[in-house]
């Protein structure tokens, strides 16, 4: 029973990661219909800016103070949030009205550039990283809750009621709302798609930033291509979830880390990486449109 | 002069959909365009609302040259166009339906204010502000593209069919809308199939065939002319 719940704690962690990112990938989906393939780098681009401003700001014996931590993340996400403007402003938006298929190989195509610029800058070899304070787990009724995935967890609450509360909640949320179900007529409403289609990037790319740090404070390392795993397997959480759709993404995320914990924590871990590739196929083929997506009677 | 198009042109890829049209619109009228499915009616309201852009001819509204801006640019102008096939967001409630009419607007209570108004207008979307739009009836959701266009407070407003696929009674109900919201100031230019109803209440209509502009009158001309009697009153 213990065991039980210690894989539930540590899959609630890994899921409320991929959550972080799916949300990305939902969002934008849902604005562009574009699967944005370059989201898992800009996850990688936050880990690796929170190492250079930790490497910068923080003694490397020392443990991190809670305010170094929290400086970190916010430059993290302030980068990121700047890259993910630049991406839709410089790649996909040229190619708005070109087909879809161009956008989704210029997606690969910003991919590749940011993990082989990633290696040129950065070295292809991971490197320690320690952003967040050392802590003991804690120990309740015993189970052990590891200080990263506490955190992880209290932060992805958070950054999700906030996110909930500007999806729902906003003249810009309604905006992108709008925008998702149909953008020639949510510019006739006085909407600025551009600006709505900016506001996507930067807000998904942000949550990306924070996924990074968190991700990578988990397994304390950073390298270029860690964004290659972690930003498929949110990609499937996101497909699980309901493409394009917000509240999807969180419950998808949740549930493939839960799966992908309690699979490799009850066979063996090298099933982890095959759960989520099993479940991509299997929602595709029971429920295309996702546990939360849009089903055919919502469209007419 | 509200609204002038001259020698306007639009092409979808090779498709030449508005060759030369040219009409206007005057403060305070309803200017009606009739013609045959695919005669450039819902292209010609694309164009000025900023959907489209012309690939030649000019475009005027309330003094400027407007061709080729942004919807949203004319929308702030006062220029609101409730389109084809109404574009109400099912996803949305209704309510935040006619919020996103009111997206440009900061004037909190006055929005609030027009958002009773656009209610009591429509009592039967005041009975469902909270449900999803796309589980109102057609002729609902047509009553909410209106109102939802009223929101913006226009001064035109272009209207893309607003009969389509409406029972008589409905259709009707909609009409005297139209022409009350004409009355409070609103210059209306109406694209409409049923011709006897929008020449019933317009000032002027043009009639359009294969993206050209082959007649003009005031409404009640229209109506007696023996060539639109012909092809689109069904004589
Ligand atoms: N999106 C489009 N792509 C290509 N051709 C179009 C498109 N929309 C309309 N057309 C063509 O342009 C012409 C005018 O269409 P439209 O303006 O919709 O006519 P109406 O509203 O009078 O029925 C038609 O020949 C139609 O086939
Ligand atoms: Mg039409």
């Amino acid at each position: 029973m213990i065991e039980l719940f210690q894989h539930i704690v540590d899959g609630v962690s890994l899921g409320a990661i991929y959550a972080l990112i799916a949300l990305g990938y939902t969002m934008v989906y849902g604005v562009l219909k574009l699967i944005n393939f370059a989201h898992g780098d800009v996850f990688m681009l936050g880990a690796m800016i929170g190492w250079y401003a930790s490497a910068r700001w923080t003694s490397e014996s020392a443990s991190p103070s809670i305010f170094g931590s929290i400086w970190v993340t916010v430059l993290a996400m302030v980068f990121c949030g700047v890259i993910g403007f630049v991406i839709e402003r410089l790649a996909y938006r040229p190619l708005r009205a070109a087909p879809k298929i161009n956008s989704l190989i210029t997606a690969i195509g910003v991919s590749f550039f940011l993990e082989y610029g990633g290696q040129y800058l950065f070295g292809p070899n991971p490197r320690a990283f320690g952003v967040l304070p050392h802590r003991p787990p804690l120990s309740l009724a015993g189970i052990s809750i590891g200080y990263v995935d506490l955190v992880t967890i209290l932060t992805s609450i958070v950054l999700m009621i906030v996110l909930q509360r500007i999806v729902f909640h906003t003249r810009m949320g309604i905006a992108m709302r709008a925008v998702s179900w149909n953008p020639s007529v949510a510019a006739l409403m006085g909407v600025n798609i551009d600006l709505v289609i900016s506001f996507t990037f930067v807000l998904g790319s942000v949550l990306a930033a924070v996924a990074g740090v968190l991700y990578a404070s988990k397994y304390p390392s950073v390298h270029p291509l860690m964004g290659l795993m972690p930003g498929l397997k949110a990609f499937v959480a996101a497909v699980l979830g309901g493409i394009g759709n917000v509240p999807g993404a969180m419950l998808g995320g949740l549930l493939l880390g839960l799966a992908e914990q309690l699979v490799s924590g009850y066979t063996s871990s090298s099933w982890r990486d095959a759960v989520a590739f099993g479940i991509l196929i299997l929602i595709l083929l029971i429920k295309p449109s996702g546990l939360l997506g849009r089903g055919e009677a919502e469209k007419v | 002069m509200m609204l002038e198009l001259s020698e306007v042109d639009v092409h979808y890829g090779a498709i030449h959909a508005l060759k030369g049209v040219s009409f206007k619109v005057d403060d305070g009228e309803i200017v009606t365009l009739i013609g045959a499915n695919g005669a450039g009616k819902t292209t010609t309201l694309r164009a000025v609302s900023g959907m489209l852009k012309p690939s030649a001819g000019q475009i005027r509204y309330a003094g400027a040259e407007v061709g080729g801006w942004k919807p949203h640019k004319l929308v702030a102008k006062g220029l609101c166009h409730a389109p084809e096939g109404r574009g109400i967001f099912p996803n949305l409630t209704i309510t935040e339906n006619l919020r996103l009419g009111a997206f440009l607007r900061r004037d909190e209570d006055a929005i609030r204010a027009d958002l009773d108004k656009g209610l009591t207008l429509f009592p039967r979307l005041r009975e469902r502000a909270t449900q999803m739009a796309g589980t109102l009836s057609g002729g609902e959701q047509q009553m909410l593209a209106i109102a939802r266009a009223l929101m913006a407070r226009p001064k035109l407003l272009l209207l893309d069919e607003p009969s389509l696929g409406l029972a008589p009674t409905i259709v009707e109900t909609i009409f005297n809308i139209i022409q009350e919201i004409n009355k409070q100031g609103v210059t209306i230019l109406l694209v409409e199939q049923n011709a006897h109803l929008a020449l019933g209440i317009a000032n002027h209509g043009y009639v359009l065939e294969t993206g050209t502009v082959v007649q003009t009158g005031t409404g009640a001309e229209l109506l007696r002319s023996p060539e639109v009697r012909k092809a689109y009153l069904g004589e």
